[in-house]
This record gives C-alpha cells, structure tokens and sequence, in this order.
C-alpha cells in the first residue's frame, strides 16, 4: 500500500453521484443534426476543409488543425454538411462562434482509418504525431491537446506519469463509469503513455468514493505495474498540482509545470481516447457525458457523439423542463451556465447538470467580508483569498500578482465555504483576465513604440539620404563646370547639341504653321 | 609629520578637509563622466506606460514627448486612449494621486480600427504618411489598405484623407477578447458556485 500525502485545505461538498450510476453507459443516438465548433477548447480554432454539401464519413478530418496548439477535428457520423455558420457554443461568454453544421444520415458510414494496435514498432514521435491527427485533446478540464503536452522537452526527464482519475468534483462520473466498464482500455491508454514517455512508474490516483472503478482498474492492471492509488476524498483532489502532491508529496512550483518535478499529469478519460486513436484507429470523435440533476427523470453517463446538442442528450434522459433553473456544463464548482440547450457537446464537456431550483437555488446576495479566515483555511493552493478578494476589489494588479493570484485553480472552496455567500472565484477570475489584459496592451503599445521609432529612423534616414545625393549632385555639377569652361567646348557637349538641335527644329516648325495664321 | 599635526592642529584639519574634498570630488567628476545615462530615465519609465498610440490628444506631437512633459511636471490625465489604467499605472509610477480623465482632451472609447473604403479610396497616399506606425499598405493611385493587426486606432488617418474613405471600426467582441467580468455586488446571479446556499440542506 503506498502512502498518500495531503494537500492544503480542501471541502466535502455533497457528492451525489450515485443518482447516474444506476445504469451502464448508453450510447446516446445519432441526432438529426451534429454542431461541430471550430473552437472546442484552447488554442487556435481549426480551420474547415470541406466545402457546404459535400457528404462526409465517420472519422473523416473536417477541420485542419492551424497551429502548433490547435487539433483537427472529424467527422463523427456520416452525413452532409449543410451550413458553416455562427451557432452558440459552449462556452461561459454564451458567444456565438464559427460551427460546422452535419446533417447526419443514420448510416453511421466509417471512412477507413489507421490502427496501429502494434504501437511498439511505432517511435514515440510517430504515436504523438498519430494522437495529433486523431485530435485527442485533455478529457478533464481545459483540453489541453495531448500531443503538445507529450511534446515535452527531451531534457526533461519524467519520472511518474500520474493518470487522474480522482473525478472530485459533485455530480460527474464520467470517469467512473468509464473505471467501471473499461478498466482494462484505461491501463492499455496508459501503456500507450509510459511507452511514449518513460516514466519510473505509473499511478493511477483514485478517489477512495469509487470502489468499483478502483476494484476494476486494479483487476485490469494486475501483472503491469501500473499502481492504482486510492487517495481520500476531499475536493479538490483532482486538481492537477493538488494529486501530484497526494501521490508524490512534492509540490509544483508556482508559475511552473508539473513537468519541472519529474511529473505529468493526464486525464482518465484522456487515455481511453489515446487508446482507442492507437489501438481502433478511432480519431476522437465521441466521449462520455454524464448527464444528472433532479431535472431528469432518468440520470446516467452517455457516450456522446460530439456536436449532439444538449436538447438531444437532456429528451433521452427524461428532461423536466419547467422544473429546471440552469443548464450548468461541467459540475456545480467549475462549471458554467450556457444561456440554452442547443448547445452542442464539445471534446471538453464531461458533464450536463439539469438541476432543480430546489437542489442548486440561486446564492442569496454577498454581504460583507467578515475575516473569518475560513476561504484561507481551505483554500488548496496556500493563498489568502480574503485579501485577494480586497486586491480584486480595489484592482491593484501589482499586489494580487505579489500574493501569487495566477496559483489560483477556480476551484471555488472559498466561495464554497464562504458565509457572506461573496462570490470570490467570480473576483480572481475578472482580475486574471484583467491582467491578462494589461499585459497584452503592454505588450501591444511596445511594438506599436517600436514601429513608431522605426518610422522615425527611417524617414530621419531618408532625409539624410536625400541631403547626401543633393550634396553629391551640387558637388558634381559645380566640378562639371569648371570642367567644360576649360577642356570641352559647348560644340561637343551632347547635351547642348541636342537643345540646340531642338530650338532649331521648333524654329521650323513655327514658320510653316505661322503662315496660314496670317493669311 | 605627528609633531606637525599637534602643532599645527587646525591647519592639519584644514588640509585634511580640503584634501578629501579634492579627493571626493575627483572622484564625483569621474563618476559623472563614467557613468552618464542618456537621455532622462523618468521620461523612458513614463513613455512606457503610454498606449504609444501617437495621437496626439494630450496636446503634445506624440506619446514621448508627453512623457517628457509628465517628467517636467504636467498632469498625467490627458491620455484619453490610455484611459483610466494608464492614468492608474502613472500615477503609480510618479506616487501622486489618479486624477479623473481630463475631457476637453477626449473620452475613452472603444478600442478601434482604421478601415478604408476601398473602392472609394483614390491612391493619394496622404494616410499611408499620417499614420505613425506604417499600418497602411498602398502606393501612389494604387488602393490602400490597413493591415488590422498593426493599427493602434489613433484616429490620425481620418483627418488628411481627401474623400473621407476611412471609418473607425470598434473592434468586435469576439471569444477571444472575452473576459470574465467582475461580479455584480448587487446580485449575485452571475454566480455558478451553485452549490454554495445548499449545504444547510444538503443529503
């Protein structure tokens, strides 16, 4: 039995996750129509390759990827595109944003794809390559692409590859299902992993709430190596910093990567796709959503195609819609409302929470912070939200970036615990992207500096240039001068001869037209 | 020499004090020559804080030389592009109070783009040699055209262009400017702690 560290602080929100784990996973259908964001989590929007009409197949690449964070997407059904169009996308802005629109055909048609299930004869290079055209972006949180964060430097030696599987947050068992059912595509993905990095060792951590997941995972990895680790239940565990200290007791340096301890993280869910993009030769084309809240009449986990809108997810598992006040993506922590639900699923959505009035009411209006100190004490990344909450306030950049407000994960104890009810997440998150912004506008005002000083330069330059050349110019003509009063006479200058030449032509040709004039 | 400083007490401590005097100021006069810094470093430290925008509203042809003014004692609120933040940031920086905007030098507004009209465009080049960071592309009677990216909104290409071509264009809020805005301290409804009033009741 390894030992297990702790992390500071932490809450026991109520968890009700059983309610969705009452039935095994569902496919959840084929829609009528799939919306596909070109945007589907950070990095640059892909950029679509087909054209309005063109019928597409399963696993078929729609959209390239344009950058070095930025994936391809697929198709995840056969079907025609019909429209490329501003639809609303999931995301808390509620903006409108470039989507691919499918109308899908019910034939479910594969375009045939590469499958490497001998992924040793395979360079760790080719496999992160392979995970790059198959799309496979971080499961758990801000999907990250994996083929990036596998990119790491080659200096950098990892010494733990940390599978996440904790699922802290109330509501999602989206990874448990997944522990439950596909324990052993679960420890084959991290193979495929440790093949790619080397690590020392594997651990997978486990939030001791989910004995069956762990009792399945242990029973898939029996004779691997790969450990699974069952940590306390406390949110939130499965913060990425916070699980590398349960398991490891080392924490991640502010401002620094997990990398720079020897470790990386990845999501359960992650390595299910890495398994079945190398393995099936399956881009990542579906994922599994847990779909809960008193709203429904039958709460479960579905594998989702992605771009089913969530009306379609919510009609099969028995929606009540007078009895629902929000549609929350994401669990009641971290999650963010999303202003309907034609809203499509994204390669990030591990939960759709249709709750009650009653189980999740509106939060009464903040009162005044009283410093009881309990946001410090249970605040998972060692700071003091109470004077963060002051400095947010008052927007004082320079202090909030002193009491290190960028080691902030949103995770939302504080406001959790918070007896005023002050919404102090709300607070660092405008002060994050208030910074943010600042610093773009810095960043943006010196490069404007710059091409303003060039311009300078360059027409001082000019100006410069221009004196020179007249100066030049004086000086030759001044020396022509004094040249052809002594040697050349005006008989031999080709440029006189020619003037003369002309005035004698002109001279002519005036006579002859003179001569109808005075007649 | 000890017999002549007794004797001569005040002498010696005349000396002595002239002495270092020379001593130290040699070494004063070599350290201003040796370590001279160009230009007026206040000046560079305000200059940076400024939106670089060129403009001209403050009343002064260009962002250095305004800083050079702040450095020489004007006040620090005629900045309309900068806004507030860059009056916060000075104000910061030089340790005296933020003063509100001074309007008669403009509001802030929207950050905005120069956009030409092209078909309306004639090629007169008189934009492409207003604009103070090179953000217009074109040549004599050839179209011109803005590139986005580069364009500070200064607003200086509007005024020489003959046929009135140029609009200013706020930029569009799209995902990526978005940001999460602060809280209402009213009420609290953009709040997506949900669960934080159900813990009294909580299974």
């Amino acid at each position: 039995m390894r030992t297990v560290f702790r992390f500071h602080g932490g809450i026991h929100p109520s968890e009700n996750k059983q309610q969705s784990l009452q039935t095994p996973i569902e496919f959840a259908g084929i829609p009528p129509e799939l919306v596909i964001p070109l945007s589907q989590h950070v990095g640059a929007p892909a950029s679509s390759v087909v054209a309005i009409g063109e019928r597409v197949l399963k696993g078929q690449m729609i959209a390239e990827s344009t950058g070095y964070i930025s994936l391809p997407l697929h198709a995840p059904t056969s079907g025609t595109i019909t429209a490329i169009e501003d639809r609303t996308i999931p995301h808390p802005s509620g903006y409108k944003a470039p989507c691919l629109i499918i109308a899908t055909d019910g034939e479910d048609e594969w375009q045939t794809t590469r499958c490497e299930p001998n992924y040793q004869d395979l360079t760790p290079a080719e496999l992160v390559q392979l995970l790059r055209d198959a799309g496979v972006a971080g499961m758990g949180g801000a999907g990250f692409p994996t083929a990036v964060k596998l990119s790491i430097n080659p200096d950098v030696h990892i010494e733990t590859l940390v599978i996440n599987g904790t699922e802290c947050e109330p509501y999602i068992t989206a990874d448990d299902a997944l522990m439950r059912e596909r324990g052993a595509q679960i420890i084959e993905g991290a193979r495929i992993l440790s093949y790619i990095i080397n690590p020392a060792r594997t651990l997978i951590g486990v939030e001791d709430n989910k004995p069956e997941g762990i009792a399945s995972l242990r029973y898939a990895a029996r004779d691997t190596g790969i450990d699974i680790v069952a940590v306390p239940t406390r949110y939130p565990s499965g913060g990425e910093k916070q699980l590398i200290e349960i398991l490891t007791n080392k924490q991640v340096p502010s401002g620094g990567l997990p990398a720079d301890i020897g470790v990386m993280c990845q999501n359960l869910g992650t390595t299910v796709a890495i398994h079945d993009a190398v393995i099936k030769g399956r881009p990542l084309i579906s994922r599994i959503t847990t779909v809960t809240g008193r709203s429904l009449d039958q709460p479960q986990n579905f594998e989702v195609l992605l771009g089913t809108p969530l009306r379609f997810l919510l009609s099969r598992a028995g929606y009540q819609g007078s009895t629902n006040n929000k549609l929350i993506i994401g669990g009641p922590m971290m999650g963010f409302t999303v202003p309907n639900a034609d809203v499509p699923v994204v390669k990030t959505c591990n939960c759709l929470l249709a709750p009650t009035e009653n189980e999740l009411p509106s939060p009464p209006p903040a009162k005044a912070c009283i410093r009881c100190g309990q946001c410090a004490e249970v605040c998972p990344a060692s700071l003091l939200p109470q004077q963060l909450f002051w400095f947010a306030q008052g927007n004082e950049h320079e202090k909030l970036e002193r009491h290190n407000l960028f080691d902030c994960i949103e995770c939302g104890s504080c406001s959790w615990v918070c007896p005023s009810h002050i919404p102090l997440v709300q607070y660092y998150r405008a002060a994050k992207a208030d910074i943010v912004l600042h610093r773009e506008n810095h960043l943006k005002s010196e490069h404007a500096r710059g091409r303003f000083e060039f311009r300078q330069a360059r027409i001082a330059r000019e100006v410069h240039e221009k004196q020179t050349r007249r100066e030049a110019r004086r000086q030759a003509a001044l020396a022509h001068n004094n040249d052809s009063g002594s040697i050349t006479s005006p008989s031999t200058d080709p440029v006189q001869a020619a003037i003369a030449r002309a005035k004698a032509r002109k001279a002519g040709q005036q006579k002859p037209r003179s001569e109808p004039e005075s007649s | 020499m000890l017999e002549l400083i007794s004797h001569y007490p005040l002498a010696a401590a005349l000396l002595a004090l002239v002495g270092m005097g020379a001593v130290f100021g040699a070494l004063l006069g070599y350290a201003d020559v040796r370590f001279r810094t160009e230009g007026d470093p206040i000046a560079d430290q305000i200059n940076n804080l400024l939106p670089q925008t060129q403009c001209g509203q403050c009343g002064y042809p260009g962002c250095r030389p305004y800083a050079e003014a702040i450095a020489g004692g004007e006040a620090i609120n005629k900045c309309p592009p900068g806004g507030e933040s860059t009056i916060a940031d000075l104000a910061d920086l030089l340790d005296v109070e933020a003063l509100p905007l001074d309007q008669e030098h403009g509001e802030e507004k929207v950050k905005a783009v120069a956009y030409i009209r092209e078909p309306e465009c004639i090629g007169c080049t008189k934009c492409i040699q207003a604009c103070p960071v090179d953000a217009i592309l074109g040549a004599a009677k050839q179209m011109h055209t803005v590139i986005v990216s580069e364009c500070t909104g200064c607003d200086l290409c509007v005024d020489p262009c003959p046929v009135d071509c140029i609009d200013m264009i706020p930029q569009a809020q799209g995902l990526h400017s978005w940001r999460w805005p602060l809280p209402d301290p009213v009420s609290s409804v953009a709040a997506i702690i949900a669960t934080d009033s159900n813990r009294g009741q909580a299974a």
